[in-house]
């Protein structure tokens, strides 16, 4: 039907946002990956403060434990009136065992009583008005930066994982690669996921129209990112900047040249951040409640 | 508010607070539904209105007064402004009002509220589920129309309005609202207002809780019932068109706030609370219709030792439930087929019994015939049989008398005679 004249439907858009400005918003991410790759850093320096594990419990000594255990912890942080209530998730003993089979076990078994407990309040006859949610929105990979393929380890975890969460695989401490090696070793590792059939985010699959499958071709291009964490400041031709301080020079974080970090912020957090929580809300909880459902 | 959370505060520039816009811009995608049903008697002003609030004609056909009972017709249009698209779907009860006899005249109206939430709980409730795919037809605000008698509110109203207020987010309105001056006009408004509280009508209160929004709609509450006038006829006023209503004594505009309360209406519906409105629907009016289905259905969050019934239980009822359903209406289909083929069977019988008796009739008439037949015969071929013996008679008669007399000429004579 054609307006003749202004209805003022576009007002609905503000009421959207300030409704959703006052009840805020949740975003869990968990970072998988062996000790030692950057996990803790790359949180802290993706949220600039200190929400990771080990920032929260300064003083612990760092042990490798003997199990995979699973530790969350939330904050608050706001931006621009925006709160935001972080949780993050992390996984030590991860792949630092001699045998690491089944080590992904306790990985999923989170994830799916995540899922678990959002099914529980929403089949309630009673229902809160906003059912908490502490499933988990982005699952971010470390992997290491052999230059060579993706492991056993690598391979079995995310094919297993992709299935029931969003996985972004990245390329962590990616300074020990030159930019000719990182390109190679993506390729290859582009290859491995295709040759076994692993779908990570953002999934072709899911895209919704042509817009979106040209935005997120650009990303998949460039998946796994080459990043490089850092939580300090250095000065750089007399700015300052976060990054880390060698002999050999400064590798600015925030440095597209340098590392590809600015491209997994904006994915994770600029861009993409609504749509991982959708695609988890909608697919990969719907698939689980599908599942719970059909076994008597 | 922090539910206890430390607080952290950021050393830097994240980029989170484009959250809003992200999830703004996934609406525009998918668009967003609004769904309106306008409740009043035939003539009230319904289609002008919702032309008027949406500055368009949507093709509707005046109704007769004749209808025997309260019918809904919903109709769906696409408008796009700027680049939000909005599901409009616009309800109207056909006939509400014109019956002699009004006792059933809300119920098809409480009917069909209910069939939209029970097809949302269906859908919700499928183990298959698309939800956000899912076309919501339920009705997000109800615009009453109240007559401009100038009194009170009619018993209709009031008990239409009270079997709909646990159900829908009702806002009131007098509809050609120019057939009352001013000064009445107030003693109306604040008539109807007393006596929806004394009856305990739960209309819709525009939300005061946000500060953004708390002052102006505190204003328009209290200007409710708003008084609306709609048209879609344009007049000229100075050097501008305007809608209007055109009489000998003046000029009514609509969209001038002295006039009536039409823009107040739209701001107060579009502008400002559609939003809200939508949220009320899904969070208090859907989610008390579900208790109250679901307590209907057998399933309880408590079990009876006061434990917390697991979800096993409550999917493994529903499934014997509907597993029972499927096994009665197997039965049913069973009882219905074999029904049938009886019938069929009885028919096929009756014709056959029939063929039958034609066939035999045939064949006695057959039989009959034949024997008729063959008596014809028999007594031609005893003609037969005579005429030969005549015929050798003659015969050696004749040889017998050609030997005396010469009897050929007499044979021939005979011929010739």
């Amino acid at each position: 039907c054609q307006l003749f004249g202004y209805v003022g439907i576009e007002a609905v858009l503000d009421q959207m946002k300030i409704k959703t400005m006052k009840t805020g918003f949740e975003f869990n991410i968990m970072v998988v990956g062996q000790s030692g790759l950057g996990k803790s850093t790359m949180v802290n320096t993706l949220f600039k403060s200190k929400v990771s594990r080990k920032a929260s419990q300064p003083g612990q000594e760092e042990r490798i434990p003997k199990t995979v255990q699973l530790q969350s912890v939330t904050h608050v942080i706001e931006e621009k009136g925006v709160k935001m209530k972080l949780t993050v998730t992390d996984t030590p003993g991860f792949g630092d065992q001699i045998n690491n089979e089944n080590c992904w076990d306790p990985i999923i078994k989170y994830i799916n009583e995540q899922y678990e407990r959002y099914l529980r309040e929403e089949i309630l006859i009673t229902r809160k008005r906003k059912i908490p949610d502490t499933r988990v929105h982005g699952c971010v990979y470390f992997v290491p930066p052999t230059g060579h393929w993706l492991r056993p380890l690598d391979l079995e975890f995310m094919r297993r994982l992709s299935k029931i969460v969003n996985v972004v695989p990245v390329i962590a401490k990616a300074d020990t690669l030159t930019l000719e090696e990182r390109a190679e070793f993506k390729q290859r590792i582009q290859e491995d996921l295709k040759t076994h059939a692993i779908s990570v985010y953002p999934q072709e699959d899911f895209d919704q129209d042509p817009d979106d499958r040209a935005l997120n071709d650009r990303i998949r291009e460039k998946i796994p990112f080459a990043v490089v964490g850092a939580d300090q400041e250095h000065q750089v031709n007399g700015k300052r900047v976060l990054g880390r301080k060698t002999k050999w020079g400064i590798i600015e974080v925030e440095n597209p040249a340098h590392c590809e970090f600015p491209l997994l912020r904006d994915l994770l957090i600029r861009s993409h951040l609504q749509d991982l929580k959708d695609i988890t809300h909608n697919v990969h909880y719907e698939s689980y409640r599908v599942r719970r459902l059909n076994e008597s | 508010q922090n539910d206890g959370y430390r607080t952290l505060s950021l050393s830097g520039h994240v980029g989170f607070g484009s959250l809003p816009d992200q999830l703004v811009k996934k609406s525009i995608k998918q668009g967003f539904c609004f769904n309106i049903l306008c409740i009043g008697e035939t003539g009230s002003g319904k289609s002008t209105l919702i032309n008027s609030l949406f500055n368009t004609s949507f093709d509707d056909s005046v109704s007769t007064h004749f209808l025997p009972n309260v019918r809904l017709r919903a109709q769906t249009y696409e408008l796009r402004e700027n680049n939000v698209l909005l599901k409009l779907t616009v309800v109207n009860t056909v006939g509400f009002g014109d019956q002699i006899n009004k006792e059933d005249s809300y119920q098809p109206i409480v009917d069909y509220i209910d069939a939209q939430f029970e097809a949302y709980l269906q859908e919700e409730l499928k183990i298959k589920r698309s939800l956000f795919s899912y076309h919501d037809t339920r009705i997000h605000a109800c615009v009453y129309f109240i007559s401009p008698t100038g009194h009170s509110l009619k018993t209709l109203d009031l008990l239409t309005m009270k079997s709909l207020d646990s159900k829908v987010n009702i806002i009131p309105i007098i509809g050609k609202a120019d057939s009352i001056s001013k000064t009445e006009l107030q003693k109306f408004k604040n008539k109807i207002m007393s006596e929806l509280v004394s009856n305990g009508v739960h209309i819709y209160q525009f939300p005061t809780d946000d500060e953004t929004v708390s002052k102006i709609n505190t204003i328009m509450n209290g200007h409710l019932p708003f008084a609306v006038v709609g048209s879609m006829e344009e007049v000229k006023i100075g050097n501008k068109m305007v809608r209007a209503r055109q009489y000998p004594w003046g000029i009514v505009q609509v969209e001038n706030e002295n006039h009536c309360d039409f823009v107040k209406l739209r701001e107060m519906l579009i502008s400002t609370n559609m939003e809200d409105l939508r949220e009320q629907t899904h969070a208090r009016h859907y989610e008390l219709y579900r208790r109250c289905r679901l307590e209907e259905m057998g399933f309880r969050d408590i079990g009876p030792e006061n434990k917390p019934v697991s979800l096993q239980e409550v999917y493994e009822a529903k499934r014997h439930e509907f597993y029972l359903e499927l096994q009665r209406k197997e039965e049913e289909m069973r009882q219905q087929f074999v029904q049938r083929v009886k019938e069929k069977e009885a028919i096929l019988k009756e014709a056959e019994q029939q063929v039958q008796t034609k066939f035999e009739h045939r064949m006695l008439m057959h039989r009959e015939v034949k024997l008729k037949l063959e008596k014809q015969k028999k007594v031609l071929e005893d003609e037969i049989a005579m005429f030969i013996e005549k015929k050798a008679n003659a015969e050696l008669l004749q040889s017998q008398a050609s030997v005396s007399t010469p009897v050929v000429s007499l044979k021939r004579d005979k011929d010739r005679k």
